[in-house]
């Protein structure tokens, strides 16, 4: 199967130091998953909590890759039109107006050329010639129907437009899948995808990752920091505080120039990563009671 | 396949025992099959396997795998396999992370997944310290290890005297074992302190090899007599115990260098990490106890009994107190899905009925031509809903996950009124509404808040029922969905099914909802066989089965 994927990285060493590069820290599962998505050439369904970098990681790779990134925004009644391909109508109106002397013949061959075609994400990802990493993002919030017509791009590669044939990837692209989970995606799909979950990082990565991306901030400050975001998550609130906002603390942190973790600042600030108010009662009453 | 080369203080180890020559870095069984000579156990069934057989290993993991409820096809299988291709086998943990990539389909299935995985693809085989020595050369290699991985333990942050070792190799029998406890106790408070999740991975199986062993002594391996648990070694080693000491050792530290303030709410925390941590290290043991039992009894057969099921198969009657946290965690979750599923199978529902009027009315902007239909909307009548539960001990973990699921979902509700009881009943609807805030303590204020039991504590729902029908039949209306909860277990006493033929009476529909099996019902003092002939009784045991039975309740 070695021809077939992206050949974006060397080894799942090489993928994590890369993607380290771009400012992406990978856990073991991360970088063996995007090693293998990379090399079977397969899609990459990456689910997990909101705030956790799965857009992130498409991000990562693409740069890695020195590819372009095609993003497909999904969301409820996103369909064939906005996904695939679109005949341009109103272009083509012109070029029937335009040349009224002409016959049907001519006209019909014309009018249903590339010139009319307006590639939508899916086939710009297929039809490119340099390295492309397609992201596909928030699957879930997308019809069912949706899916169904992943499935052609996502197992072969290849679309479908009746007036012009099938088109074949001539390079597959690097394509993540990313979902909420706010409902269960259809077996098919899955089947079809490689699965990893990114779930919240270990301490440690997630301590590594407040020091890359709030450089300014104190170390000893740091590790208090993500010590108190794995209480809260250990904790049972309505929304889990994630990375994006353990990131976000620490910008605040920096900002009030913080020197300690106590407990006015916690209480001052609990509020850029807790956000409702039933969780940053609960929270204040633990960490103040304990 | 690529096949590092065969780690070199292994092979002597081995001394040519099996003439596998293809032995790998502590991924396949066959690097450590010296274990089995070590250990003298039983072990020896299983060493040797050379890594041809892996294919075969990998088709009984899937199986098992199916076993537990996972559905992976001939194609995720092959998936895997092509993945065992690029990867190599090793760096266990990058396995690990690469067959999970083409086995799994959700998140809920990992535990099941980690825990299958030890058994099939073992650290080792026989004592840890043989075990160590076969994944020692891939932890110690640094080309192979992941650099995004957190750092292998380093020789100095654990003190691991050789001497230590000797100490759990020899027969547990002929030692003193309070001296080893103290010893095993010293160094896992040294370990949690530090955090270091290697030096207590190697501890776990220590532990599990000085105190785990029951059945016949010197373990002549007849499969069945003897065998490795993780409970008896958690009792003999009791490492809640350490919480204290761990504290100590740390608060010492810290005072050491220059610490943050004591202000520092980080500090505030520690006793919390620091049970987590002790929670891993017990799992560890498990994890380890599973382990060697699988040598003993043959991997499938450990497989089968040992690995504890997803969350959303977790038995209600049978969860622990930590399985039921899980459980909860997933409440909002299966709430979510159940309302998109149910906007989607409205939206569909939706089609095919065109409004002729506004169709028309539409048509006008066409010139006549009616190009785009008007669909008629439905507007669903939300159901009514009452839930009676049973809130005593015996059902509280099924009544408590119910509520919390309809509290979830109440928007989809014109109305949700909850009646709880052990033996009288009483409304707890404020209870569930206001506040609201934490799911684990609901449970205890209803029983402390609301007027649930009379004269004794245990369940009767014969007088339950009968006080509902006379105080509170008037929450049932012809739009209402009636929900009773519980086992029907009524302690002897007269189970009035003629008050539960008054609700029924009124109400739209219903339903009773059973955690015990049907099997069950009628047993002992089981009244569910007189109430399922007045109402339709559901078997409901997990998570899974009650998301579809809700999703059903909730009209199209």
């Amino acid at each position: 199967m070695g021809g077939e994927g992206t050949q974006f990285f060397e080894s799942v060493a090489d993928t994590a130091a890369r993607l380290a590069e771009a400012g992406y820290l990978a856990s073991t599962d991360v970088a063996t998953t995007v090693f293998l998505a990379d090399r079977l050439g397969k899609p990459l369904l990456v689910e997990g909590p909101a705030g956790v970098g799965k857009t992130e990681l498409a991000k990562a790779v693409a740069a890695t890759g020195r590819a372009r990134l095609v993003r497909l925004q999904c969301y409820e009644g996103i369909d064939e039109a906005r996904a695939l391909y679109e005949w341009n109508h109103a272009k083509q109106l012109l070029r029937i107006t335009a040349g009224r002397d002409e016959g049907w013949d001519q006209a019909r061959t014309d009018i249903f050329g590339e010139e009319f075609l307006l590639t939508r994400p899916l086939l710009t990802a297929i039809r490119g010639d340099e390295p492309t990493v397609l992201l596909i993002d928030e699957m879930d919030k997308a019809d069912v129907e949706v899916e169904a017509l992943l499935l052609e791009v996502l197992s072969d590669f290849q679309v479908t437009v009746p007036e012009l044939g099938t088109i074949t990837a001539s390079r597959r692209p690097f394509v993540l899948l990313t979902s909420n989970a706010t409902r269960e995606l259809s077996e098919a799909l899955r089947r079809r995808c490689l699965f990893l979950h990114l779930g919240y990082p270990e301490a440690e990565l997630e301590r590594r990752i407040v020091r890359l991306r709030v450089p300014g901030l104190d170390a000893a400050l740091a590790e208090s920091l993500v010590r108190v975001v794995g209480a809260l998550r250990a904790m049972e609130l309505r929304k889990a505080p994630s990375v994006a906002e353990t990131v976000d603390w620490a910008r605040t942190l920096l900002a009030l120039g913080a020197d300690t973790l106590d407990e006015t600042v916690v209480r001052a600030t609990l509020g850029v990563v807790l956000k409702h108010q039933d969780d940053v009662l609960k929270a204040t009453q633990k960490l103040t009671v304990a | 396949m690529s096949v590092p080369p065969q780690p070199a203080d292994g092979a002597t180890a081995t001394g040519g025992a099996t003439g596998g020559g293809t032995a790998v870095g502590g991924a396949a069984d066959g690097g450590a099959a010296d274990g089995g000579a070590a250990d003298g156990g039983g072990a020896a069934s299983r060493a040797g396997a050379p890594a041809a057989d892996l294919a075969a290993r990998l088709t009984g993991f899937v199986r098992a795998l199916r076993g537990h409820g996972l559905r992976i096809g001939p194609a995720e299988t092959v998936d895997a396999a092509a993945v065992l291709d690029v990867l190599g086998l090793a760096d266990r943990e990058q396995v690990r992370a690469g067959l999970a990539a083409a086995l799994l389909r959700s998140d809920g299935q990992r535990g099941v997944f980690d825990a299958a995985f030890d058994l099939f693809f073992p650290l080792g085989v026989g004592d840890p310290e043989s075990v160590r020595r076969a994944s020692g050369p891939d932890a110690s290699d640094p080309a192979l290890r992941d650099p995004a991985a957190p750092e292998p333990d380093q020789p100095d942050l654990a003190p691991l005297d050789p001497a230590h070792l000797d100490l759990a190799r020899l027969d547990p029998a002929h030692l003193d074992l309070a001296a080893l406890r103290e010893d095993l106790r010293a160094r896992l408070a040294a370990a949690l302190a530090a955090d270091d999740r290697a030096a207590q991975a190697r501890l776990a199986g220590e532990a599990v090899a000085a105190f785990g062993r029951y059945g016949t002594a010197g373990g002549s391996g007849r499969p069945g007599s003897d065998g490795w648990s993780a409970y008896q070694t958690l009792g003999r080693l009791s490492p809640e115990t350490l919480l204290a000491r761990v504290l100590a050792a740390l608060r010492a530290g810290a005072a050491g260098r220059a610490a943050p303030g004591p202000d520092d709410l980080a500090d505030h925390l520690l006793p919390d990490e620091i049970r987590r941590r002790i929670q891993d290290f017990r799992a560890m043991v498990a994890t380890e106890a599973r382990r060697r039992a699988a040598e003993v009894r043959g991997t499938e057969h450990v497989a089968e009994r040992a690995v504890a099921p997803s969350t959303d198969r977790i038995d209600f009657l049978a969860a622990g107190r930590d399985q039921l946290a899980e459980l909860r965690r997933t409440v909002h979750p299966l709430a979510r899905k159940l309302a998109t599923r149910l906007a989607a199978r409205r939206r569909r529902a939706a089609r095919g009925h065109i409004d002729l009027r506004r169709t028309l009315r539409r048509s006008l902007s066409t010139g006549g031509v009616p190009l785009r239909p008007a669909h008629r909307l439905r507007r669903p009548a939300r159901p009514e809903l009452v839930l009676i539960c049973d809130v005593s001990g015996s059902v509280a973990g099924f009544s408590d996950f119910t509520l919390l699921l309809v509290q979830a979902m109440r928007e989809q509700f014109s109305k949700v009124r909850v009646f709880a009881f052990v033996n009288r009943t009483a409304e707890v609807t404020d209870l569930l509404t206001r506040g609201g805030g934490d799911p684990a303590a609901l449970a205890r204020r209803i029983l402390t808040e609301a007027k649930v039991t009379g004269y004794h504590g245990n369940s009767d729902y014969g007088s339950a029922l009968g006080e509902f029908a006379d105080h509170h039949l008037d929450a049932v209306g012809p739009r209402t969905s009636v929900l009773i909860l519980g086992d029907a277990r009524n302690n002897y006493r007269d189970p009035r099914t003629a008050a539960l033929q008054r609700i029924a009476a009124r109400a739209r529909r219903v339903y009773w909802l059973n955690p015990e099996q049907p099997a069950l019902w009628g047993t002992g003092d089981s009244a569910a066989p007189a109430y399922a002939q007045v109402v339709e009784m559901h078997c409901c045991r997990n998570a899974r089965r009650l998301g579809e039975f809700i999703a059903r309740l909730l009209p199209v």
